[in-house]
């Protein structure tokens, strides 16, 4: 297996480390329509990975492999060197997607908040529900997490009553509410009115800043430039090109990647 | 000759009247206890993968539904007993079919209530690690309940008025009543109309709770 072509630069910053999110030989089909051909991937701990390309190229079922929201056809994918499993619980030296889900948190596009419960227990449910932990505990760090993300005053709203933008700051706060190391973002901008995307955007930017790992698949390329360590180019079931932002976004080697960028102005 | 009404001389069986509401109300709550049993039974029974529960539970759910109340009620009492070798009481006929009748129409009213619940809910309360049973019992029936509600109410109602077929098979509740009543009064415009009050009283509340929670959800979308 080739893995050569994937450590760019800028995984060279942290040499030493094992990867925390590690893919081999990836694939995903559904029937006969093959999204994945072969997808290899490392994710550093403290690394900003922006996932981009074409629409229908696979970015979101790529994420959504990371904690196995979809289920690989074919190929390996391991948290801290512990191989993921298809089923809840974890067995022997693997990891179940449980297990995993605990590590690896998700933001969705359409932030699928919970519309039956508060904006508090939205953050709340998972690690009172699935990691059992003292509400006290738990709601003292909901109000800090509130406070990160701007919302403190909206604690006992329902979802429905909240912008795209604020909702979508709550949804990264239920995420963060399970510690996680690792943090996927799928498209979280791309249901969001113009003007509401750059709170939330600055919100992640906070998360980069604090050294929080992510995977983040986005269509905002000047965003993506700004804030990841290095940058995956989805083409035709391959990660055609990666390595550092200033690499693959302002210097595409491809001409696949050049037209499009082009169409970005980026 | 207008017709002279007299509500007297079947008042006087207020009683008989009562007695028989109670059973009404008595046979209601029992089966729709019972048919949210069997609905929820039958409803994961045929969200399933296995296909053998699967099948099986919408076969429950097609015989039942696709065969009159009335009809049911007989063969239970009067040919089931030819099968199986053994009397069935009246009451416990009554109580059975109708609970089995309205378990079949319960479990569709609640699987397309989960079903109605969009996919993203079921994938955020998994990325939080839920379980499959922490995501139906925590985030998937509490939607689908409220959703639910209206449809739940109105089968209800019906089964407030389907309790009157049992009276064919000799329970005595409000619609066998009021024949009692007319066989000793011979007044069946009185008794009759009644025991059409008394039923409607009684219901008109409850499809007017029906649209007015289906009206308060709409507003709350």
């Amino acid at each position: 297996m080739d893995v050569s072509a994937i450590s760019g630069e800028a995984t060279m910053q942290s040499t030493d480390a094992e990867p925390i999110l590690t893919v081999r030989g990836l694939q995903k089909s559904y029937n006969k329509l093959q999204v994945f051909k072969g997808v290899d991937l490392d994710l550093h701990r403290g690394e900003v990975l922006a996932i981009i390309g074409p629409s229908g190229s696979g970015k979101s079922t790529l994420i959504r492999c990371l904690n196995l929201l979809e289920v690989p056809t074919a190929g390996e994918i391991a948290y801290n060197g512990r191989r993921v499993e298809n089923r809840f619980q974890s067995r022997g030296g693997n990891i179940g997607c449980g297990e995993l889900r605990r590590h690896v948190g998700m933001v969705f596009q359409h932030f699928n908040l919970f519309p039956h419960k508060t904006v508090m227990q939205n953050i709340c449910e998972g690690p009172i529900a699935v990691l059992k932990e003292p509400r006290a505990e738990v709601e003292a760090r909901a109000m800090e997490l509130l406070g990160k993300v701007g919302l403190l005053d909206k604690r006992d709203a329902y979802p429905n009553h909240l912008s795209g933008g604020q909702k979508q700051r709550v949804a990264i706060a239920r995420a963060l509410a399970m510690r996680p190391d690792v943090l996927l973002l799928d498209e979280v901008t791309s249901a969001l009115d113009p003007e509401l995307v750059g709170e939330v955007l600055q919100v992640i930017r906070l998360l980069a800043q604090d050294g929080m790992t992510m995977a983040i698949v986005t269509h905002e390329m000047a965003f993506a430039a700004d804030v990841a360590d290095r940058v995956a180019f989805i083409d035709g079931g391959v990660i055609a090109e990666v390595g550092t932002a200033d690499n693959v976004i302002r210097n595409p080697a491809s001409e696949r990647l050049r037209a499009f960028l082009s169409r970005f102005n980026a | 000759m207008p017709y002279k009404w007299d509500f007297n001389s079947v008042l006087q069986y207020w009683d008989l009247f009562a007695w028989g509401l109670w059973l009404t109300f008595a046979y209601t709550l029992g089966s729709i206890l019972v048919g949210v049993v069997i609905g929820m039974v039958i409803c994961f029974g045929r969200l399933s993968p296995f296909k053998i529960v699967s099948g099986l539970s919408r076969a429950y759910q097609e015989v039942f539904r696709c065969t009159p109340l009335l009809v049911q009620l007989m063969w239970i009492y009067y040919a089931l007993p030819l099968l199986i070798g053994v009397t069935i009481e009246n009451y416990v006929a009554a109580m059975l079919t109708l609970s089995l009748y309205a378990g079949s129409f319960y479990s569709e009213i609640f699987r397309g209530g989960i079903l109605s619940i969009d996919r993203g809910q079921t994938e955020a309360a998994k990325a939080i690690a839920m379980s499959d049973r922490q995501v139906m019992w925590r985030i998937v029936i509490p939607q689908a309940f409220k959703r639910v509600l209206p449809s739940f109410i109105n089968q209800s109602v019906i089964q407030f008025k389907n309790t009157s077929l049992i009276s064919v098979i000799s329970v005595g509740e409000l619609a066998y009543m009021a024949a009692v009543v007319n066989g000793q009064t011979y007044r069946p415009l009185e008794a009759f109309t009644i025991v059409a009050l008394l039923y409607f009283v009684v219901l008109f509340p409850m499809t007017q709770a029906a649209d007015y929670v289906e009206h308060r959800m709409r507003v709350s979308d």
